[in-house]
């Protein structure tokens, strides 16, 4: 930035001249040699935030051209264009103009197509940056706090989705605004007032969409790009997380300098991804609304549910049972100043589940961090599986997402598969609970599992199927090895051992110590180490001996 | 008027009042009811296709549905459901029912149209029931606009807003609409089947039902006006496709940007 151009340089061209003009006055050759050299190390599982910001780019362009023709207005209107199912019926003006930009704007229906698989695109590449980040434990030191920042994207990006998703005011959107009003009034006390206030009113009043309209367009929008600003901000101050390999360490970053590839490859990408989201628009429809009709509080249709990144919200209603063993979860607790009604059959599914999610994603980094006593900056990754305990905390957070998620969907279950709706939600409610633990069990087996095969691997070489018939008759599978490279990946991790809990200066191990120390027992109790240097060297001492001294058997017969 | 003020205060006027009220609504449910009574079949059938029915009714149908209709532990009396319910169930292949089961599954139709007609003629012979509509009733060249109001009031809830279908408790469920006809339709809506309720006059008017029929048939022959309509089963499906086709080929683009290099 601070790069002071000499005054003497004189272009030759025309073209240098400008430039140069440009660069004494705003001195941009120093912010392009800084970020020119930024270094990025390749892997394709990096691209999802890439992809993440592009869509969100797609989003804001063709989101620019819905509001030219928009009108977020709850004024009644008879529909006059040229969808014959729905001429002459009453409906709002916004569910009008969302017809109109259907069926009577030129290039409507494809930009409407386009922002809404950008928007689902948007959140499900949100989701999986942030899977990618925590198996990888790429939130560890000094990226906590971006980990953080990448969590309230994944709220506001949720934020800005379903007040979108509320805007056309077709029949889908007022039952999902419905649950939401519905999930409102039953905070205890302040609900139905929260209730008025946003929706102007009793439901659904005249004003909620102008609201949801401005939220979605102004403030959401300004709120998720200055997160992206700060979240990419970070990215350049702590550079990029690498996978391990040989040559990288937590001090350097191995790959290919931002100019000019990877910014050519990078700005290629965009368009590929846009590319995508194009043909999607063009060849599947996306809420088609005029299948829904105009909102009508009467009517619900079968087949309503919120887009797939409320479904997870919307399947912990579903599967809440209104009685529980012959107790009503909805009590009415009589006050002095008249009966107040605490509907826990709607008040805990809406905001237990997301709670222990959001809660324990929030401070997951602080948590293991506490355990490990781990105060180094990380920027190398853990391979999933060299992190047992982690990865399976992932894996049962995720089945509990995804059991919701699945809820979601429990009618379309019934149908597809031939099975009863009312069995669909007995098995996802055992799964709601047996599920995360059976994941868990299965994924730290899995990872340890697949640990003893680096280890066996590195030890003792790849199975090459090649049997050698031994001149006393002995047949044995000759064992390739691995290069060092490849041997590199699977021995170059780190593999904690628990720790005891640390006596304070007096002496006294404390109760929080203790703590610390069960969980760090429950962290690293099954370990498979990898494989040492000592251990390596005999092991391949042994591989060649077997390879070319085969006379030799009693020590390889101990091994087999 | 001035008579009518004086007596207001007088002490028989609270019942004088009650005794209007009551006849008013007596008077509407009277009108009300007559609409719903069952109507008489006004199709013409022989005694032949009586006669012929009622020999293929004992040879398919009374094993459950007994010796004159009259019903058994494993099928309902007969008597009265009209000729519509069974040109319905034996028409779109319900009857005979394949299997007991939750409701009765659609499968290849058992009886050509003579015979699902002489079938009906025998159980309408039974009793008085919903008759056959008339073909002017199901032609589908109402007013689609009404009849898609009526169809999201009445219908949507369990055939899903695009008529894809949906699900019930308990393994029932509600069919997609794609492909059946205006006229079983019509007969669904007046016998109600399985367990669909029945939509009697009352309810929706003959010209109502021409409507939802005539709304059908145009949101099936106009299709999807956005491209592949991924079942018309709404956000699940939306869902599942940006998941799988939609991140599935964006990674496939990112293995293939990162291959060369690393």
């Amino acid at each position: 930035m601070s790069a002071v151009t000499e005054t003497t340089y004189t272009p030759e061209t025309s073209v240098g001249r400008i430039t140069n003009f440009v660069d004494e006055r705003v001195g941009g050759s120093g912010i392009l040699r800084e970020f020119g050299r930024k270094v990025f190390p390749d892997h394709w599982s990096f691209m999802f935030g890439e992809v993440a910001l592009y869509s969100f780019v797609i989003l804001l362009l063709s989101g620019t051209f819905l509001t030219f023709f928009f009108d977020p207005s709850m004024a009644e209107t008879h529909y006059n264009g040229s969808f014959v199912p729905l001429k002459g019926v009453e409906m709002s003006v916004a569910y009008n103009s969302s017809l109109n930009i259907s069926f009577d704007i030129r290039g409507g229906l494809f930009m409407r197509q386009v922002h809404h698989w950008a928007a689902l695109l948007f959140v499900a590449s949100v989701s999986v940056h942030m899977l990618r980040v925590f198996f990888t434990g790429a939130f560890r030191k000094p990226r906590e706090m971006n980990w953080v920042v990448g969590g309230v994207l994944v709220i506001l990006s949720m934020a800005a989705g379903f007040t979108g998703y509320s805007l056309p005011d077709d029949l889908l959107s007022g039952n999902g605004l419905r649950i939401i009003d519905g999930v409102i009034k039953s905070i205890p006390i302040i609900g139905t007032y929260i209730s008025f206030f946003l929706f102007g009113g009793e439901f659904p009043g005249t004003h909620i969409i102008g609201r949801l309209f401005t939220l979605h367009i102004l403030l959401i929008p300004a709120v998720i790009l200055l997160m992206i600003a700060i979240h990419l901000f970070m990215v350049v101050v702590h550079k990029h997380t690498q996978y391990p390999g040989p040559g990288r360490n937590d001090h350097n970053v191995v790959g290919y300098p931002l100019g000019p590839v990877y910014a050519a490859k990078a700005g290629g990408f965009f368009f590929i991804v846009f590319g995508v989201v194009a043909f999607m628009a063009a060849a599947f429809t996306i809420n088609p609304i005029w299948n829904y009709g105009p909102y009508d509080p009467s009517p619900v249709s079968a087949g309503t549910q919120p887009d797939w990144y409320i479904g997870w919200v919307d399947g912990a209603l579903r599967l809440m049972p209104g009685w529980l063993f012959g107790f009503p979860l909805e009590w009415h607790i009589p006050f002095p100043w008249g009966v107040n009604t605490l509907t826990l059959n709607v008040l805990l599914p809406a905001l237990v589940p997301a709670g222990i999610v959001f809660t324990v994603l929030f401070t997951y980094p602080w948590l293991e961090r506490w355990i490990t006593r781990d105060n180094r900056e990380h920027h190398v990754l853990d391979r999933p599986r060299n992190a047992p305990t982690r990865t399976a905390i992932g894996m049962a957070g995720f089945v509990f997402y995804c059991v919701l998620w699945a809820a979601a969907s429990s009618d379309l279950i019934a149908t597809h598969f031939f099975v009863s709706l009312n069995d669909v939600t007995y098995w996802l409610r055992g799964l709601f609970f047996l599920g995360p633990i059976l994941a868990f069990i299965a994924t730290k087996r899995i990872a340890l599992a697949l640990q003893r095969k680096d280890r066996e691997i590195a030890l003792h070489g790849r199975e090459t199927g090649r049997i050698v018939r031994l001149p006393h008759g002995e047949f044995i599978e000759v064992h390739a090895q691995l290069d060092d490279y490849k041997r590199y990946k699977l021995v170059g991790f780190e593999s904690p051992e628990p720790m005891p809990g640390i006596p304070n200066s007096k002496g006294i191990v404390t109760k929080s110590e203790k703590r610390r120390a069960a969980l760090s027992r429950f962290f690293f109790e099954d370990r498979v180490a990898p494989a040492t240097p000592a251990e390596l060297e005999a092991g391949h001492g042994h591989a060649e001996h077997e390879a070319i001294d085969p006379a030799n058997h009693d020590a390889k017969s101990i091994s087999h | 008027m001035k008579a009518l003020s004086q007596k207001r205060r007088h002490p028989l006027a609270a019942l004088v009042l009650l005794l209007m009220g009551l006849m008013l609504t007596g008077g509407v449910y009277a009108v009300a009811t007559t609409l719903n009574q069952a109507k008489a079949d006004t199709t013409t059938y022989s005694a032949n296709d009586i006669k012929e029915g009622n020999k293929l009714f004992i040879a398919n149908c009374a094993t459950c549905h007994g010796m004159g209709a009259s019903g058994s532990a494993s099928g309902p009396s007969l008597v009265g459901v009209g000729a519509a319910a069974v040109d319905f169930q034996v028409g779109t292949g319900r009857m005979p029912m394949q299997m007991q089961g939750p409701q009765a599954q659609r499968k290849p139709v058992q009886f050509d149209a003579t015979q699902t007609k002489q079938l009906a003629a025998y159980v309408a012979s039974l009793g008085a029931g919903p008759s056959v509509p008339d073909a002017s009733l199901v032609d589908g060249k109402g007013n689609a606009a009404n009849g898609g109001e009526l169809f999201r009031v009445n219908c949507a809830m369990c055939h899903n807003a695009a008529a894809a279908g949906g699900a019930l408790t308990r393994g029932k469920f509600a069919p997609a609409l794609a492909g059946v006809s205006g006229q079983h339709i019509y007969e669904a809506m007046v016998t109600g089947p399985q367990n669909m309720p029945v939509f009697n006059d009352a309810n929706i008017t003959p010209n109502g039902k021409r409507d939802i029929i005539t709304f059908l048939k145009t949101i099936e022959a106009d299709g999807s006006p956005g491209g592949n309509d991924l079942g018309a089963l709404g956000p699940v499906s939306e869902g599942l496709f940006v998941w799988i086709a939609g991140l599935g080929v964006i990674i496939a683009f990112t293995i293939w940007l990162t291959s060369r290099s690393s």
